[in-house]
């Protein structure tokens, strides 16, 4: 147990802030209640998936620029496809948009692996190409979205046999969130795959002599963030019911939340938990700066600041523990 | 040799572009055979490593694998033929646990645990990162999990190159026990009595060519060095240089009671003007802490030492260097700027103040660059970036830095590790020359035989502490061994296995 907790000690230091912050939101704001908790889950959805996809292709020691273009792509993909089909073609919508993200993250994957120029390079370049394919699919806001998907992320979860007590506090959202990224996460977790995504991140070097297939495993891990990115796409075009082919604030937004959720940039280390408790503690200080009618433009002072002070406090956590 | 070969090679070469760097190269390996693989730096034998075990793929000549075509691309299709290597450095994910590490590999845990005490180290925890673990244990755990595969030819890749001498033994002995097994050995080493004491025959490279092929009878070492060395240097003999130095003179560094961590506890000794003192220890006897702080990187803990009989507490290596007292380390990735070029290496400790910050005197520079060079004899063909030299020629880059700059004490750590015979024998006289100049130099050595081609005196460290003390002319390897251990053979066997294992986890 002790050693779950010092392992974990990140996570939990996150998970203690979230809730310092939710505490202090409440403090500030009494009526921060069941609407607020729901509407701060929404708002985090787009960026909790966007920093899933980032999470993987770190670990596996690279960095992906073109997800938020990627989003765009598949969110436009899923508006178009559903713009004025029945209910249940969604259906068939959502496995092709997924299928669609983890070819683009894969194709990502292939350049990168082939052309050994390095990730950030190629992921630039694809950033503006996805851009463009994005615009090429839907060149303005548009499309639609079957009423159901919408209904998916808002509200409550509705479960006959708990109390509304309780059931008015889970946001459906977090549901789909948790969801959506455990059935990717565990399986991969568990499986040699993820260990060898997480050796390559380690040492590429070491991991080609113990038998790792470094480029497929390199290649599958652009293609799970590929994934992860369409999950966001659809989030997008089912929040707003339109698909939106300029790429929005997700880029940097996923790279500030791997890094405040414990994943080093140099691959290898770390997990996805973290990470999205990092994506709701950035939410929750943008809602709390507002809600303190702070300057916007001293809001982001104010998150980057935060950044910096968790990740050297944690970097000296780390250093006292060693000598220890 | 009458079994049929498990693994033959046949005019294996390679070239990469226009160079070649492996020309034709054929090795037998009969089963349960050990096969001592030798040459110098640049003779192919890394190219040849690389081959066996699919990191390339030759560009012409057979390997063949009992009778069968031997096609692989990857370590892992290697793995599969039955060759499992175990590299220079550690290849174990330095991030993921040594379980998660055996996963990887589809590790028998059964096995592996069983060579693991074989090897002299049971109790490794095997849920702490692979990171943690210290260096020599990471490649005792390679060695353990290649055996645990079961492979049919093991090829040992410079694997007691950072070993204490109490794991080499067991090392040595491990191997002793493939033959019976019916497993073959390809053992790669610069260490002679090494490949004595295990090796059936060896196969000598030369210029990327295979020159010899003979088996190890006693005295066999001089034929080996002469085909590894062609027309170049024969190994130079032992010159004993004690003589020059004598006892009236001062010493320039005295250090008394020096401690630092929890392994360096009571350490005092001089060093005197004009000599080669050696340092032996066994692994992680505090060694490591002593240079550290002789070098400036960490403070003492206790105790303090002088230069020139004045008192140094130095806050930064900067400190150090200025009172001309400077560090070559082991690791030589540790001293040099890879990707920049040997000019710019040797030339870095010239403009590291700021006052010295201002535009450089190319002039002056490059008249103390080439003139180190040109005492060092290194091979600047590969001029672009230090990467691309040799060891030896690397190693001579981290010590031609400081003899550019006039420095009066050397602090080398372990710096012939994994570097070829010959740069070994360019690099002791170089130790010898300085001191002639009035130099000090401060050697330790992982290779006791060295103390006897390089030192004047010699200081064994046992448990942090200066056991003993002695001239070079006495300090014979049996002498050196025993007095490593903690003098008496019985009972310091005992504490030296206690030490490496009660040695602290980080």
């Amino acid at each position: 147990m002790l050693r779950f907790l010092r392992k974990h000690y990140w996570t939990f230091g996150l998970l203690l802030i979230l809730m310092s912050l939710l505490v202090f939101t409440r403090v500030i704001q009494p009526n921060f209640g069941t609407f607020g908790l729901e509407a701060l889950t929404r708002a985090a959805l787009p960026f909790a998936f966007a920093t899933a996809a980032q999470v993987i292709v770190v670990i596996a020691g690279g960095i992906d620029l073109s997800i938020a273009s990627m989003m765009a792509v598949t969110s436009v993909t899923a508006a178009v496809l559903m713009d004025g089909a029945s209910e249940q073609f969604a259906f068939v919508v959502i496995p092709i948009v997924l299928l669609v993200g983890a070819t683009l993250g894969a194709i990502n994957g292939v350049l990168i692996v082939i052309t050994r120029v390095p990730d950030i390079v190629v992921t630039l370049a694809m950033l503006f190409v996805w851009e463009g394919v994005a615009l090429m699919i839907l060149n303005a806001p548009g499309g639609g979205s079957a009423q159901w998907v919408q209904g998916l992320l808002i509200g409550p979860i509705l479960l006959e046999f708990l109390p509304e007590a309780v059931t008015q506090w889970v946001p459906k959202a977090f549901i789909v969130l948790v969801v959506s990224l455990c059935v990717v996460w565990i399986p991969l977790r568990r499986s040699n795959f993820g260990l060898s995504v997480y050796a390559i991140g380690s040492s590429d070097m070491a991991a080609f002599r113990s038998g790792v297939n470094v480029n497929r495993t390199k290649i599958a891990a652009y293609a799970i963030g590929g994934l992860f990115a369409a999950m966001g796409g659809l989030v997008l075009t089912a929040s707003t019911g339109i698909g939106a082919p300029i790429p929005g604030p997700y880029l940097l937004a996923s790279v500030a939340a791997v890094v405040l959720g414990g994943v080093i940039l140099g691959g290898g280390i770390g997990g996805l938990l973290g990470p999205i408790i990092a994506v709701l503690i950035l939410r929750l200080i943008r809602t709390d700066l507002t809600l303190l009618s702070v300057d916007p433009n001293i809001t982001t002072i104010v998150e980057g600041t935060i950044m910096v002070i968790v990740v050297m406090a944690g970097g000296f956590m780390a250093s006292r523990r060693k000598t220890k | 040799m009458a079994a049929s070969p498990i693994l033959s090679a046949r005019h294996v070469a390679k070239n990469y572009g226009a160079v070649a760097a492996l020309k034709d190269a054929s090795l037998d390996v009969a089963p349960g055979e050990v096969i001592a693989l030798l040459g110098a730096n640049g003779a192919g034998k890394s190219t040849l490593v690389k081959i066996l075990t699919g990191a390339i793929s030759p560009s012409a000549g057979e390997i063949t694998i009992r009778g069968n075509r031997f096609n692989v691309s990857s370590p892992a299709d290697a793995r599969r033929a039955g060759l499992v290597p175990v590299y220079q450095e550690p290849s174990l994910i330095p991030d993921l646990n040594i379980l998660d590490n055996l996963k990887l590999g589809s590790t028998p845990l059964e096995a592996f645990r069983h060579w693991l005490s074989e090897l002299g180290v049971p109790d490794v925890d095997l849920i702490e990162l692979a990171r943690h673990q210290p260096l020599a244990v990471q490649r005792v755990i390679d060695l353990a999990r290649a055996l645990a595969s079961e492979p049919a030819i093991l090829l040992l890749d410079e694997m007691t190159a950072a070993l204490p001498a109490d794991l080499v033994d067991r090392v040595l002995d491990v191997v002793k026990q493939q033959k019976p097994l019916g497993r073959s050995v390809i053992y790669i080493s610069h260490r002679f009595p090494e490949i004595a004491a295990v090796c059936d025959r060896a196969m000598v490279l030369r210029d990327g060519k295979t020159v010899g092929d003979l088996p190890i009878t006693p005295g066999v070492e001089e034929e080996i060095v002469e085909l590894m060395l062609g027309d170049a240097i024969k190994a130079t003999k032992r010159a004993f240089a004690t003589a020059t130095v004598s006892e009236a003179l001062k010493p320039r560094l005295e250090v008394s009671h020096l401690s630092a961590g929890s392994k360096l506890t009571d350490v005092s000794f001089d060093l005197r003007a004009g000599e080669v003192l050696g340092v032996v220890a066994l692994e992680g006897q505090g060694q490591d802490e002593l240079f550290e702080v002789l070098a400036g990187m960490t403070p003492p803990d206790g105790g303090g030492f002088s230069i020139d009989g004045t008192p140094c507490r130095f806050k930064h290596p900067a400190d150090a260097i200025a009172a001309g007292h400077v560090y070559v380390p082991g690791d030589r990735a540790e001293a040099l700027l890879m990707q920049r070029s040997v000019r710019e290496n040797i030339a870095i400790p010239f403009h590291t103040r700021p006052s010295q910050w201002g535009l450089i005197d190319m002039a002056a520079e490059k008249a103390k660059v080439d003139a180190a060079i040109d005492r060092l004899q290194i091979d600047t063909r590969a001029q672009g970036e230090v990467q691309r030299l040799s060891g030896g020629n690397q190693q001579k880059v981290t010590i031609a830095r400081w003899v550019a700059m006039g420095i009066e004490t050397i602090l080398c750590f372990d710096p012939t590790r994994g570097i070829d015979v010959r740069t070994k024998h360019q690099i002791y006289p170089l130790l010898r020359e300085l001191a002639a100049q009035g130099s000090s130099v401060l050697f330790y050595t992982s290779e006791l035989a060295e103390v006897q081609l390089a030192c004047d005196r010699v200081v064994v460290i046992f448990n942090g502490k200066v056991v003993d003390q002695m001239d070079a002319e006495h300090a014979d390897e049996p002498t050196l061994m025993r007095a490593a251990y903690g003098l008496t053979a019985d009972d310091a066997l005992q504490q030296a296995a206690q030490a490496s294992a009660s040695e602290p986890v980080v």
